[in-house]
């Protein structure tokens, strides 16, 4: 692999080359401890900092809403207004292998162009990040990439060590080649080696994720879902902050004088009351508890069965987010057989008394 | 993985082909027929489909909605369907008249192990709108007649009213190379010459049935199933063999939306036709 160098002075002037070729989005702090992905056009506002973004890359590929085809009796016109050049930078190895798994979900079989045409022309920045108690990267081993990047920024003290992951990756340092340095020093190393040390030590949370496929099957019909479907909110934004969450609906809004409809495309959330419900009423996930479950299955076991690893990256916004603590990390330990966390206490003195 | 799918990178898979209603006409109160022709000649040819598949059905200003093909593949041109006026799309649809035009894509689905099923012996039980796909098979095995052993069909309703294509399925009675039984829970007639009863009282009047050499495939409303898979299993036929279809919600067709996700399948790639021993394995499928 090919590997540079470059001072962290210099970063904001490679940064400022490459945003004149395509969008820059980046980290940037939204509220005191909140931060978001954002375009740029500030560079100052870029927070290499941030442990983790409220959501999750894939809304810069595939934003919340789009629209798929304006339609008319003559035709349905093709939109694809939200493809543009992009680059992402500053996201975390846990939110590429996020990027990966729907890379792989939207290709496979049917190709899917809204997802696909939007990658294609997106390329990835990686950054080296820091894990607070919520992180749950190492347990699902995604707190490491090898692949899928462009550019990867390992930070050391006032430089980067930056790993050229792809050809585009290369024709962007390129752009700037007398900002990067080629020699990697003994020093270098010996600083990167460190830091790995010290970061494998700083993580909080272990799960053990192979065993939770298993345990879904033999706790399928345990209690403990009922509680944690009482407590639930189906509020559905444990799915909105998922890297892998990939549901969507789709509607039709027709103009007023209905000679064309917008076909938009939405995410959705298997969560919500209405995602399973069919035409006449027929509702096949009316209770909460057996749509947790559907969540659970993908996160846990639905990737372990076809691909080997959970569909989980351990990015812990769930955890973050979930305003009544139900989350990988709550709902792994408690299939695991641990009910210790404030959670459960609470849970069971508020809700099951 | 199919290859052919992920070589075609060019079409927008979620396009819809125009289409035009041939004809439509009422079966029941709340259910229409559609013959539907995609309105390119050449395409509407090509549309090659297997027994059990489904298309998406689209109407401009209302959406899109999974439909099963009623029709059988061995008719190529024309696509037929038994829609039920249930909500936003099909209220739409049952406004349109002949020539007026829809979207189709597809077809989706797994459909039914048509190769498999070849010179075996073909038991159909349907129930109220459970004729939609099943009509398909039926239609299927009569126009390859020599490629099947026996070919049995209980068809169930609740009123005679409520029998879907009903004349149709008067008139193959007098088929020879045909058993077919029907039944109504109700005869509000008094005209009914059938048997009366829910379907599974057809059961008695099946002879001789061999297990091992016996495919069947099951459509019908939810209650039906407890009480006909309990018959079919009495018949000792074995649980992959016992075939079903079935209803969910979906956007794609083509495994994106995720609504129709049971466990780690998907409806519209792995299904919908399941066998009974998937629904044992999956737990959430019926």
């Amino acid at each position: 692999m090919k590997i540079v160098k470059l001072k962290e002075a210099n970063l904001h002037s490679f940064l400022e080359e490459i945003s004149k070729e395509a969008d820059l989005w980046a980290p940037v702090k939204a509220a005191p401890d909140r931060y978001k992905f954002e375009f740029i056009q500030d560079l100052n506002k870029i927070d290499t900092d941030c442990t983790r973004t409220i959501l999750p890359p894939r809304k810069i590929l595939l934003p919340p809403s789009i629209n798929m085809f304006q339609a008319s009796e003559k035709e349905y016109k093709e939109d694809f207004s939200h493809v543009s050049k992009k680059i992402i930078f500053g996201i975390h190895p846990c939110d590429i292998h996020g990027i990966l798994i729907m890379d792989d979900f939207f290709s496979h079989e049917f190709y899917d162009p809204y997802y696909m045409e939007s990658r294609k022309n997106t390329l990835l920045l990686g950054h080296s990040c820091w894990p607070d108690e919520n992180c749950l990267c190492k347990s699902t081993r995604t707190h490491i990439i090898k692949e899928g990047y462009d550019l990867f920024f390992s930070k050391l003290k006032e430089r980067y060590i930056v790993w050229i992951g792809s050809s585009k990756g290369d024709d962007l340092i390129r752009t700037k080649a007398n900002l990067f340095e080629e020699d990697i020093s003994d020093k270098d190393i010996k600083e990167y080696a460190e830091w790995c040390d010290q970061r494998e030590k700083a993580f909080q949370t272990e799960i053990n994720f192979d065993a939770l496929g298993d345990l879904m099957e033999l706790m399928y019909n345990d209690p403990l879902w009922e509680e944690l479907g009482n407590a639930c909110l189906a509020c559905g934004s444990c799915s909105n902050v998922c890297p892998t969450c990939n549901c969507y609906n789709v509607a039709d809004r027709p103009a007023l004088e209905k000679k064309y409809s917008d076909i938009k495309r939405c995410w959705d959330a298997c969560t919500l009351e209405s995602y399973s419900e069919v035409a006449g009423g027929e509702n096949f996930r009316k209770k909460r508890a057996d749509r947790l479950k559907l969540f659970y299955t993908h996160k846990f076991q639905a990737y372990i069965s076809k691909y080997g690893k959970p569909a989980c990256v351990g990015c812990g916004r769930c955890v973050a987010t979930c305003p009544v603590d139900i989350n990988v990390k709550t709902v792994g330990k408690s299939l695991d057989g641990e009910k210790v966390d404030a959670f459960w206490k609470r849970l069971s003195k508020e809700v099951t008394k | 993985m199919n290859s052919e799918n992920k070589a075609n990178q060019t079409e927008n898979p979620f396009l819809p082909e125009p289409a035009r209603i041939v004809r439509t006409c009422h079966l029941t109160e709340d259910v229409k027929f559609f013959q539907v022709r995609i309105a390119d000649m050449e395409k509407a040819l090509s549309f090659r489909y297997r027994i059990g598949q489904f298309a998406m059905i689209s109407v401009l200003g209302a959406g899109e909605a999974p439909f099963s093909i009623s029709s059988t593949p061995s008719r190529p041109g024309l696509l037929e369907f038994c829609i039920r006026k249930t909500g936003l799309v099909t209220d739409a649809l049952f406004g349109l008249k002949e020539n007026d035009m829809i979207g189709i894509r597809g077809p989706y689905g797994n459909g039914f192990p048509v190769e498999q099923m070849k010179g075996k012996d073909i038991l159909i039980i349907m129930g109220g709108l459970g004729a939609a796909p099943l009509r398909s098979v039926l239609l299927y095995c009569l126009d390859n007649r020599d490629q099947f052993g026996r070919v049995i069909l209980l068809h169930g309703a609740k009123r005679p009213a409520e029998m879907l294509l009903i004349e149709e399925f008067l008139s193959l009675k007098e088929r020879e190379d045909l058993e077919c039984l029907l039944s109504v829970d109700q005869d509000d007639t008094g005209k009914w010459t059938e048997n009366i009863g829910v379907v599974t009282t057809l059961f008695p009047k099946i002879k001789n049935i061999n297990p091992s050499t016996t495919y069947s495939m099951v459509c019908g409303p939810p209650v039906m199933y407890k009480f006909v898979l309990n018959e079919l299993l009495k018949f000792n036929i074995p649980k992959d063999q016992i075939l079903m279809t079935l209803e969910r919600r979906m956007k794609c067709g083509i495994g994106k939306c995720g609504h129709c996700a049971i466990g780690y399948l998907y409806t519209c790639l792995d299904g919908p036709v399941f066998t009974y021993w998937d629904v044992i394995h999956m737990r959430e499928l019926i």
